[in-house]
């Protein structure tokens, strides 16, 4: 019950201790607590950072799937369009080449009928000739009416 | 129990209330209570030690169980502190772990069975032996008086010698030279009536504690040589079970007290102008 030199003993006892605690317990705890709070906050700053980045990707990759979108519609169209005009070629082409058949073979036709008209007239004079022997009974001198004859081919 | 040697109730309760005394030099003054010391290095070395050894291995990651507890003991009396203290907590914080710690520890030897502790010193050869370092004023001044000179190193460090002294004499009633005498006996008072209001609170808690531990102790040691033994042997276990329960959050308040009034002095000491 009485104040003793046991006072300073425990004074001294907590000093020690005081100084203990300052020197190996406080600043280590300290130090992991603040670490791991520094840790937590960095991670939920990069977790924000993360969710923003993605929101980013996403409307990236959105405009980017509008824009192929948009050109693959243009391609088709004027490629509808190609093919059509393509096709109107091939049938002019066609066309074409049907009316220059055509064009030929009337030619062909022509060029035929004036020979065949030819080769009648050349015969036509001889025939008269042959037909007017048979009338007269005799034999006509055709130097002698070949101006007639060769008006007559002229004619027909 | 050495029951042949104490006879009356009397005995009884100053046989618990004897500390281990050793003389150094003449006696009186020159003894140390060879309890108090020993039992406070033992709680000091094993709870600082306890919190030493998870502080060596905080890991910054996920905290085990045990580094959590701390962490969150840690926590507790940082805030503690930061709330009453608005300087740097590398001194004050290490005190107030300490404090809390020590004290704590301390006071919840008073929860052995006194008659037990007594029991095993008598095996071993001693006399008397007082578990409860803080039932002793030895133990509780030392740490008030230690919190008062730090209460004086803060306020030189706030406001130099010369504000200090100044302070002293001219305080609360002014700086008229006839008020000196005055100005600085009440200081003294002031000053001095902190770490005595603060060991005394601590030292009288436990020990009015201890005391209806023993008691309590008494009831039942009387009660079984009554009639009625039984019923009152009954009633002293239940009650005591109920003071230890009580005592419980006692022990917790004290250190708790202890601890926030020592940062509050020294915070005090820090701010005034």
């Amino acid at each position: 019950m009485n104040i003793t030199a046991t006072l300073f003993v425990q004074a001294l006892s907590f000093a020690l201790l005081i100084w203990f605690a300052a020197k190996f317990i406080w600043p280590p705890l300290a130090n992991a607590i603040e670490e791991r709070n520094r840790r937590i906050s960095d991670g939920l700053a990069a977790a924000e950072k993360g969710k923003a980045a993605l929101v980013e990707a996403e409307r990236k990759g959105d405009a980017e799937v509008k824009a192929a979108r948009e050109r693959a519609s243009t391609m088709l169209g004027e490629t509808e369009k190609r093919a059509a005009q393509i096709i109107e070629e091939a049938r002019d082409a066609a066309k074409a080449e049907a009316d220059r058949m055509i064009a030929g073979a009337r030619e062909q036709i022509a060029s035929e009928l004036a020979k065949a008209k030819t080769e009648l007239r050349e015969q036509v004079a001889s025939l008269a000739v042959a037909g007017a022997e048979k009338i007269l009974q005799r034999e006509v001198d055709a130097r002698a009416h070949a101006e007639m004859l060769g008006k007559l081919k002229a004619q027909l | 129990m050495a029951a042949q040697e104490l006879h009356t109730p009397s005995d009884y309760i100053s046989h618990h209330l004897h500390n281990l005394t050793v003389k150094v030099g003449e006696g009186g003054f020159w003894s140390l209570n060879m309890d108090t010391i020993v039992m406070s290095w033992i709680l000091g070395i094993v709870g600082l030690g306890l919190i030493w050894m998870v502080a060596k291995g905080a890991t910054t990651g996920v905290p085990g169980r045990l580094q959590s507890f701390v962490e969150m003991f840690f926590e507790f009396v940082d805030s503690t502190v930061r709330d009453v203290f608005p300087g740097s907590r590398a001194l004050l914080g290490p005190m107030a772990l300490t404090i809390f710690t020590w004290v704590f520890l301390m006071n919840l030897m008073d929860l052995l069975p006194l008659d037990w502790v007594a029991g095993a010193a008598g095996l071993v050869g001693l006399h008397a032996w007082k578990p409860v370092p803080s039932t002793d004023l030895n133990a509780t001044f030392a740490m008030s008086f230690s919190v008062l000179i730090l209460v004086i190193f803060f306020s030189f460090k706030a406001k130099g010698a010369g504000g200090f002294v100044h302070e002293l004499f001219t305080a609360p009633f002014g700086s008229n030279p006839i008020l000196w005498p005055f100005n600085f006996a009440l200081n003294l008072i002031e000053l001095l009536a902190k770490p005595v209001s603060l060991g005394m609170r601590l030292f009288g808690n436990m020990y009015a504690g201890e005391l209806i531990f023993m008691l309590l102790g008494l009831l039942a040691s009387i009660a079984s040589f009554s009639a009625g033994g039984l019923l009152a042997g009954v009633a002293a276990t239940a009650l005591t079970w109920a003071w230890a329960v009580f005592h419980i959050l006692i022990i917790l308040l004290q250190a708790f007290i202890f601890m926030v009034l020592s940062v509050v002095y020294i915070a005090m000491a820090h701010e005034h102008h």
